[in-house]
């Protein structure tokens, strides 16, 4: 008994293989319908099908593939030419072999399901060809029309063997390609991934040792393993790839079907169909990219008609194209269909209550766009209601999170959408920094550190500014945010905290290691850094994985646990990266777009926003309030050999700002004053400020605009100028001209 | 609650706890502890116990007892849980111990502090009281615990009085 269901599992595997290349071969057909080596290969696999069921006592199966089989030999035969209708027929033949194998996967009986429809459509279809025989017999309305998609278990590669239960069902070519590869179990080969992260992280702990040993023998086999486990680890690794092609098979069916659905013209192009990824994140993409595909299908591509009053070609294009780069896949999406209506995505986002009607107002096209991605913004109603795109991608942008990936939108009215998906290669081993920080050591994932930067040596250049909590680095004409790793974990006790966060840390050794996160940099500042390495990542138990800043732990080489830093949860922690919602998508850092400029972002004395830009910006600096002068009615303090204008920021909105200060002023007497200190043209001017907020990069052609989240005035240094250095000043101007 | 229990016996502060056998996988004196940054102070923190990363847990402040003393050495305790394995953090290791049913007894319901939410039954042996520890109750107290936001001041376990 065991033999027979050996038997029928083999069956199921093989027809499992053969319908996934047999759904391309019909798409295939369909615009190459004279291809006699296509049908061959139809008219094969249908007949092993049909053979193997009757062989195995499936006697509907057997029905349902004889019918099919015998419209495909009027095909074969040339009495029949392939059109859509009958292709939409063989397609659903191949739905309904591929239900009722999957019931004998699950039952071990083909079901009872109801096929007469499908027999008589297949009949109708062969009746045509047959010209006269059977005039006109079927005149019911028997449209095959293709049923939704059911999403269908595509596993295994494609083309493998052939199975060997019908005399017809092999070609000598196919089984000698075929030999060369084996089927694996899956599990298989996941417990071997195991096993090879066991074994490097003891050659770790060996090649440790061996940096002690004296021993010329011992040392040199410690290499040779060490050299043996790499392999054997980028060995097993390449075992679990798989190309992405596995996944993309099933698209060009889902495309057609859907096409026909909504009455689309659409052609899909794919590239990169090799492009290869690890198994599991391989699953764990599928069904974000099957919806990115609908979507752009059923809401980005228009109809043939709206595309020829738009002067575009009837036929929509959609592009999947995949490419590695950087140690990952690249994945993009891209159609040129409608683009995304910004306007009734503001609506939608406005209607559910996600953003207010003031700030959308203010709203930048690229903020617009990531409201797509907030959870609550997809809900079912939206599929309706707007004819922009937003289905589920809250759900399609979590799963590529969740394997480590990124997600980022283009959009322009009447161009088309791209989606761009960038994702890891591997999850389980991973290169990383290896940081010590008060005696604790942890890991950084690589992909995520940009570059190391010496902290005395900035000090020495005076690139790092100081106002209260917030450190910040001059970084070739960007302000990056420090982030301290010790008082961000508070390995410290919370008075060293304090105190060093008051006084300059000038002592302090260190290193800052430069880190992105979803487009923004920030820099870390740790110890000491150790070296680079693999390691095995290891989930953490749910007893501590609340905390959000650490991504996993592993083993390191003296048989400790290390902690793997989740870079952009220490992000957020530490407000470098604010607002989940309004974060920017990766984008290249270094090439702004035009209008788009980098800003540094304050508040004033009622937490009112202001934003300059920061290539005007100097230096951010503190004064003691006693040190504030007044010349002429106006605030100025002294400043190295200058005297410099002050400016109370809040006083450049039209209300309140003067009562404000009055009120202040007595309490202020012994307080620091923030200053942000602009220079144009040589001459400067002191912004005084409450706090300095964050640096972000920013679209500076509307004032004020929203960033993150807050009504932001973006300030007119030039305005700001004249109000400061007015030429009834003489005073000012002959100080200045020093 | 019948007769002849296995119970593996161990020593926290001056109090002398049990649990079943079968919870108990291993106990271990010394293995080294990376600690967990922003968790709750009774998260004693991770260890390797051939190549499998648990956590520990130290039971003195999951029941309010006073801290160890630096030099004492704990002795982690190795449990199977739902979660996997877990470790606890104790002082000594007792014997296995299969006090009879005529000693058993349910917790006073006087008991304070933590003790009360993790101790339900006690077995009275000749020169001292063991108390029985519901891991599932300890368990399912830290999940809940943890799985609410890390505050950055949960130092020790909350228990609903």
């Amino acid at each position: 008994m065991d033999e027979w269901n050996d038997i029928v599992k083999e069956f199921l595997l093989e027809s499992d293989e053969n319908l996934g290349q047999l759904d391309r071969d019909l798409i295939e057909l369909e615009s190459n319908p004279t291809s006699r080596e296509i049908l061959a290969r139809i008219f094969r696999t249908v007949h092993t099908i049909k053979g193997a069921s009757g062989f195995l006592g499936f006697t509907n199966l057997g029905i349902v593939a004889h019918a099919g089989e015998n419209l495909l030999s009027q095909l074969r035969d040339g009495k029949l030419a392939v059109n859509s209708e009958i292709a939409s027929g063989l397609l659903s033949l191949v739905d309904a072999i591929r239900r009722m194998l999957s019931e004998i996967a699950a039952t071990g009986k083909e079901g009872d399901g109801d096929y007469t429809a499908l027999l008589e459509t297949l009949r109708r279809l062969q009746g045509k060809g047959q010209a006269g025989e059977t005039p006109a017999t079927s005149t019911g309305p028997m449209q095959a029309t293709p049923e939704t998609p059911a999403p269908t278990p595509d596993t295994g590669r494609p083309r493998s063997a052939a199975g060997g239960t019908s005399e017809l069902a092999t070609s000598h070519s196919q089984v000698s390609a075929e030999s060369l590869s084996l089927r694996v179990d899956v599990h298989q080969l996941d417990k071997l991934m195991d096993l090879v992260g066991e074994l490097v992280l003891a050659r770790n702990q060996i090649l440790q040792i061996s940096y002690r040993e004296q021993d010329p023998a011992f040392v040199a086999s410690s290499q040779r393993l060490n050299l043996i486990t790499s392999e054997l680890q980028e060995g097993v690794a390449k075992a679990r790839m798989q190309p992405i092609g596995n996944v993309w098979q099933q698209f060009p069916r889902l495309v057609r079907d859907l096409g026909i659905g909504c009455r689309k013209k659409v052609r899909l192009e794919i590239s990169g169909n090799d492009t290869e990824l690890d198994k599991s994140v391989l699953e764990a993409i599928k069904d974000p990219l099957a919806h990115l595909v609908r979507n752009a299908v059923d809401h980005g591509i228009e109809s043939p008609e709206e595309r020829a009053a738009a002067g575009k070609p009837e036929e929509g294009r959609l592009l999947l194209r995949a490419f590695h780069e950087n140690g990952q896949v690249n994945i993009e999406i891209s159609d040129d269909g409608a683009g995304i209506d910004l306007e009734r995505v503001r609506q939608k986002a406005i209607d559910q209550r996600l953003i207010t009607a003031e700030k959308a107002q203010v709203m930048e096209d690229r903020e617009t766009l990531s409201l797509i991605f907030l959870p609550g913004f997809s809900t079912a109603k939206t599929v309706t209601n707007i004819s922009g795109r937003g289905v589920g991608m809250d759900v399609v942008k979590t799963n590529i999170e969740r394997v480590g990936g990124m997600v980022g939108l283009d959009s322009q009215r009447g161009l088309g959408t791209t989606v761009r998906i960038r994702i890891p290669l591997t999850l389980a081993i991973i290169s990383a920094l290896m940081v010590t920080v008060s005696g604790e050591r942890y890991a950084i994932p690589q992909p995520d550190v940009i570059e190391l930067l010496q902290l005395d040596d900035l000090e020495r250049k005076t690139q790092i500014d100081r106002i209260q909590g917030v450190t910040v680095c001059r970084l070739r004409g960007r302000l990056l945010p420090l982030v301290f790793l010790d008082s961000e974990l508070q390995l410290k006790s919370p008075s060293m905290d304090t105190a060093s966060s008051l006084k300059p840390q000038g002592a302090r050794d260190g290193t800052v290691v430069v880190l992105r996160t979803h487009g923004r940099q920030f820099g870390l500042v740790v110890d000491q850094v150790n070296d680079i390495q693999e390691i095995v990542v290891k989930p953490l138990s749910k007893l501590i994985r609340a905390a959000n800043i650490f991504a996993g732990a592993t083993i390191v080489g003296d048989g400790r646990v290390s902690l793997i830093l989740d870079v952009h949860g220490l992000a957020l922690r530490s407000s470098v990266v604010s607002d989940p919602g309004s974060r920017n998508d990766e984008r290249p850092s270094d090439a702004l777009a035009p209008h788009r400029e980098i800003l540094l972002v304050f508040e004033g004395a009622r937490r009112e926003r202001f934003a300059v830009p920061l290539r005007q910006v100097t230096r951010l600096e503190e004064f003691p309030s006693l040190a504030v002068e007044e010349t002429g009615g106006r605030d100025v303090t002294q400043y190295g050999d200058e005297i410099l204008p002050l400016i109370q920021i809040s006083e450049l909105l039209p209300q309140g700002g003067l009562k404000r200060k009055a009120e202040t002023q007595e309490e202020s007497e012994r307080e620091m004053l923030k200053v942000v200190v602009c220079r144009k043209n040589g001459s400067a001017v002191g912004l005084v400020v409450e706090s300095i907020v964050d640096v972000v990069e920013h679209d500076v052609r509307k004032d004020p605009c929203v960033i993150q989240g807050r009504v932001t005035r973006i300030l007119d240094l030039e305005q700001i100028f004249q109000q400061a250095l007015p030429p009834a000043a003489p005073v000012m101007e002959m100080e200045l001209k020093q | 609650m019948s007769g002849g229990r296995q119970l593996s016996s161990f020593v926290v502060h001056d109090l002398l706890f049990g649990i079943d056998v079968q919870e108990v996988q291993e106990a271990i004196r010394h293995l080294e502890i990376t600690r967990v940054p922003l968790c709750p102070r009774l998260i004693a923190g991770l260890l390797n116990l051939r190549g499998q990363i648990i956590t520990a847990i130290d039971l003195r402040v999951c029941l309010d007892l006073p801290e160890r003393s630096p030099a004492q050495v704990p002795v982690n305790l190795i449990l199977r849980t739902q979660e996997g394995l877990l470790s606890l953090l104790v002082d000594e290791i007792g014997a296995v111990l299969e006090p009879g049913q005529d000693a058993f007894e349910l917790a006073p319901s006087t008991l304070r502090g933590q003790l009360k939410g993790f101790i339900r039954e006690i077995f009275k042996m000749p020169d001292r009281l063991l108390l029985i520890l519901d891991t599932k109750r300890l368990l399912a107290e830290l999940l809940s615990m943890t799985a609410a936001a890390p505050s950055r001041d949960v130092t020790a376990l909350q228990h609903p009085a």
